[in-house]
């Protein structure tokens, strides 16, 4: 930092409650024109927020917004458009069924004489970005028939082609190969040259060491630091992001690990887009967490077990035999059981009730003679309502109306009614309160004892070292190595909380490191 | 040599699915050529006969074709094409021509915007809101009418609105010419038509992309009540008064015209051209199989097995 950079964006005291919960406290965040300005923080630290409220979708309660000079006072995305603020938004303002030109230039479209749309012009200027990029993608192909990287890079191109002043990547490279990423890379520090400020969020610490030239970590909601990329070497980030954790949730006592026979075991699996050539084995009474960031095939790995995106290659054997899982109902009757990430859609129906919802993957056995019994669905709910202490005002209400928790606990009921010896659970305790969680975590650890295998996906690193014995890092697809929950503890350590912390700075280190040497293999 | 000469032949049969309203219609008329020749089925004043019969129904499927790309649906066209015609006949008979067809687009315009209104302000899915006002339509159409045919005496207006020609071409034939070349120019190359086709492939996305998708909503509904008050005025022309029963059920042949013609019911995806092919082939289908002599009965069935035949090769197999 040598001459003071003209400020792009000055963002002062911005407030924002969702529910009484405050997503963000008086936060302060400002950009220099000309820089490459990472967004860092864990997961509901507040940045996705953050940057809305600087897009115009969400209206702060407190706080003021400055670009370039002038205070932003009309709070929509037309206004923030306007001021010369670009974002590209996860796949959330692609339409699939328009070309990718057309979505670049939606309601921007170049006009002919007589005021009709020129989608020739559209697809020439589509090319000119993607040629910048140096990237491979089809203007006139529709965006409904890409893959998820040429999706991203739509994106991009979209953000970009907006020209605008200050230009915000939530996670753009989530799904792009490493030379992609490269080669935005190369663009970005062009844009850069250009006066063009840049805000960067990604969880890829290598990442945000080479193209950022300053940082800002959000924690809790709260403003933690923001420095120049110099004085935050990744484990200082990385403390800074996991930070003293007052979230409570408290290490459950693991207990001895009393690992069984072998019930679950994967040689060389590979999906139909992930995972690649994964091999583990899941004993009985453990749980096994699987970590790593988006895209890394965590998700699809479960996908494979359960039937869902069968394996295109590789063995699956269940306590030893090898067992062919083409759809969901095989993995049931093979009792495997697995509790998807999407709870709204994928894990209940909300509109029928938590009794229903509870047997719909065991409407077969309840219903021998084509009816259903009704007293066999009454004893399933009433037990399982015991027995994850739902709190529901009855069986018969709509699952809708029940708190996240709650109807977490529904889906995890409905698969524990098909009485199943390996369980796997994806992101389970995603938006919901921290008491439900811990709950969750406990029940996890009570069916491993009771003598099943679990397998649990968490971004949560905090809550995988809680409720794990093993950890399986993956990145990009492939397994990179599989950890044991006791080697990441520091025997010098007495204070759990400390422990906890320390713990998970460990995984995180792991968690990047499986990065770096994907990249490196990729050359 | 053989491979130059199937090139594109090739590229063509790669996307039959796409194409096969065009390649039915034109087996569908072939076979009909042949099998029908002897009863007049090539006769010009048999095929200006389809083109007549299709008119209204193709004029309410152009807007159906906005209504269906924006997601929405519209099922009170045929209704309100009936209440149009009596509103235009009673109109006439008081104001004349000119306050006729005021009266007739004043139709339009009001069952539309109450349509509009009802979808993208009160919340209420557009099935729904035009399934009941296909009631009240009819309602009110038999209520001032006294459920009797209003006689129209006014000549001019039947000309322009259905009844005349030039030469041997039908009015009907430039109405529906004119509507379908708007409708094309405005699905496909206007800001709107684009907008249209956002709103129904991605709402979340177009309203991210800076759409205003309600205001989309309200104006296909509008569009599509305005289409099928035209097509009332048309009806009243050709038959030279306002009944309600006109008009009556229309909305399933439009509906079945746009879907045909490849517009999807789940939004996004819509072509006026295909839509008037589809409606073109629906009259052409109800022709043929009248001059075989079938019975109504057995006319049912056929069209309903060729609409699924159609239908069924056009999806995407995954």
């Amino acid at each position: 930092m040598t001459a003071p950079a003209p400020v792009a964006v000055r963002m002062t005291g911005i407030s924002k409650s969702f529910g009484g919960i405050r997503a963000l406290d008086s936060v302060d965040f400002e950009v220099f024109a000309g820089e490459v300005h990472a967004l860092l923080g864990g997961n509901g630290a507040g940045k996705s927020t953050i940057l809305k409220v600087l897009n115009g979708v969400h209206v702060p309660e407190e706080g003021t917004i400055e670009v370039a000079g002038q205070t932003l006072t009309a709070r929509t995305p037309e206004a923030a458009r306007a001021a010369g603020i670009a974002m590209n938004f996860q796949e959330m303002s692609l339409i699939p069924t328009l070309t990718v030109a057309q979505n670049i230039f939606l309601t921007r479209e170049a006009r002919d004489a007589r005021g009709m749309i020129d989608d020739a012009d559209s697809v020439r200027r589509a090319k000119v970005i993607f040629d910048m990029l140096q990237v491979e993608v089809d203007p006139t192909a529709l965006v409904g028939d890409l893959g998820a990287g040429q999706k991203q890079l739509t994106e991009i191109a979209k953000a970009i082609s907006q020209e605008a002043r200050v230009l915000i990547l939530d996670e753009p490279s989530t799904a792009l190969s490493v030379s992609d990423v490269e080669r935005l890379f190369v663009f970005l520090r062009q844009l850069k040259a250009k006066g063009v400020a840049i805000i960067y969020v990604s969880h890829r610490m290598d990442e945000i060491a080479r193209i950022a030239d300053r940082a800002t970590i959000l924690r809790d909601g709260k403003h933690v630091i923001t420095a120049p990329l110099a004085d935050l070497p990744i484990d200082v980030m990385i403390e800074h992001i996991v930070g003293k954790k007052s979230k409570g949730l408290a290490d459950v006592a693991r207990g001895d690990v009393s690992r069984g026979e072998v019930l679950l075991e994967l040689a060389n699996v590979t999906g139909p887009h992930k995972p690649e050539n994964v091999s583990f084995a899941l004993h009985r009474g453990e749980v096994l967490g699987l970590a790593g960031l988006l895209g890394s095939g965590r998700s699809a790995l479960a996908r494979v077990v359960a039937g869902i995106e069968p394996a295109v290659s590789g063995e699956i054997r269940i306590k030893g035999t090898r067992v062919a899982v083409r759809r969901p109902a095989d993995a049931v009757a093979h009792r495997i059981a697995l509790v998807p990430e999407a709870r709204a859609t994928q894990g209940i129906i909300p509109a029928h009730s938590v009794a229903d919802n509870m047997v719909m993957s065991v409407i077969g056995r309840i219903a021998p003679k084509g009816f259903v019994d009704r007293v066999r669905v009454r004893d399933i709910a009433e037990d399982m309502i015991a027995r994850l202490s739902i709190k529901t005002a009855s069986r018969d209400h709509a699952v809708s109306t029940l708190s996240g928790g709650n109807q977490q606990k529904v889906v995890i009921g409905k698969w524990l009614a098909t009485e199943p010896e390996i369980l796997i659970l994806d992101e389970p305790t995603a938006g919901i309160d921290i008491g439900s969680k811990a709950e969750i975590i406990r029940l996890v650890r009570d069916l491993a004892q009771a003598g099943k295998g679990v397998i649990v996906i968490s971004s949560e690193l905090s809550e995988l070292l809680t409720a794990c014995d093993r950890i399986l890092v993956m990145a990009d697809g492939r397994a990179h190595q599989m950890l044991d929950r006791a080697d990441l503890d520091d025997p010098e350590e007495r204070d759990p909380e400390h422990a906890l912390q320390a713990a998970e700075r460990r995984l995180q280190i792991e968690i990047q490191k499986a990065l770096t040497i994907k990249e490196a293999s990729h050359g | 040599m053989a491979k130059a000469t199937t090139a594109p032949a090739g590229a063509f049969f790669a996307n039959w699915r796409q194409n096969i309203i065009y390649i039915g219609f034109v087996v569908i008329f072939v076979v009909f050529a042949l099998t029908l020749n002897d009863k007049g089925f090539l006769n010009p004043n048999n095929l200006l006969n389809i083109v007549r019969q299709t008119a209204m129904i193709a004029v309410m499927a152009v807007a159906m074709t906005f209504v269906l790309s924006a997601g929405e649906i519209d099922l009170s066209v045929g209704a309100v094409a009936g209440l149009t015609t009596v509103t235009v006949a009673m109109a006439i008979s008081i104001a004349g021509p000119v306050g006729g067809v005021l009266a007739g687009l004043a139709t339009g315009l009001a069952v539309g915007m109450f349509n509009g209104w009802l979808t993208t302000r009160i919340g209420i899915p557009s099935f729904l809101t035009t399934l009941a006002m296909m009631g009240i339509a009819k309602g009110v159409a038999m209520w001032i009418s006294d459920t009797a045919a209003v006689p129209i005496l006014s000549p001019g207006y039947s000309w322009i609105f259905g009844g005349g020609s030039v030469g041997p071409i039908p009015v009907l034939m430039f109405w529906m010419a004119v509507i379908a070349g708007v409708g094309h120019v405005a699905l496909r190359r206007s800001g709107f038509g684009r907008k249209v086709l956002a709103t129904g492939g991605g709402e979340m996305a177009a309203r991210y992309s800076g759409i205003d998708t309600r205001s989309i909503k309200f104006k296909v509904l509008v569009l599509s009540s305005c289409a099928a008050a035209l097509a009332g005025m048309l009806y009243a022309g050709r038959l030279q008064s306002g009944r309600f029963q006109l008009g009556e059920g229309d909305e399933l042949s439009v509906i079945a015209a746009a879907v045909l013609g490849g517009t999807s019911l789940f939004g996004g995806k819509g072509t006026v051209i295909g839509t008037i092919v589809g409606a073109l082939m629906i009259g052409m289908i109800n022709n043929g199989l009248i001059l075989m002599g079938l019975e109504f009965s057995q006319q049912l069935i056929a069209k309903g097995a060729i609409i699924i035949l159609a239908v069924a090769l056009s999806q995407k197999r995954g």
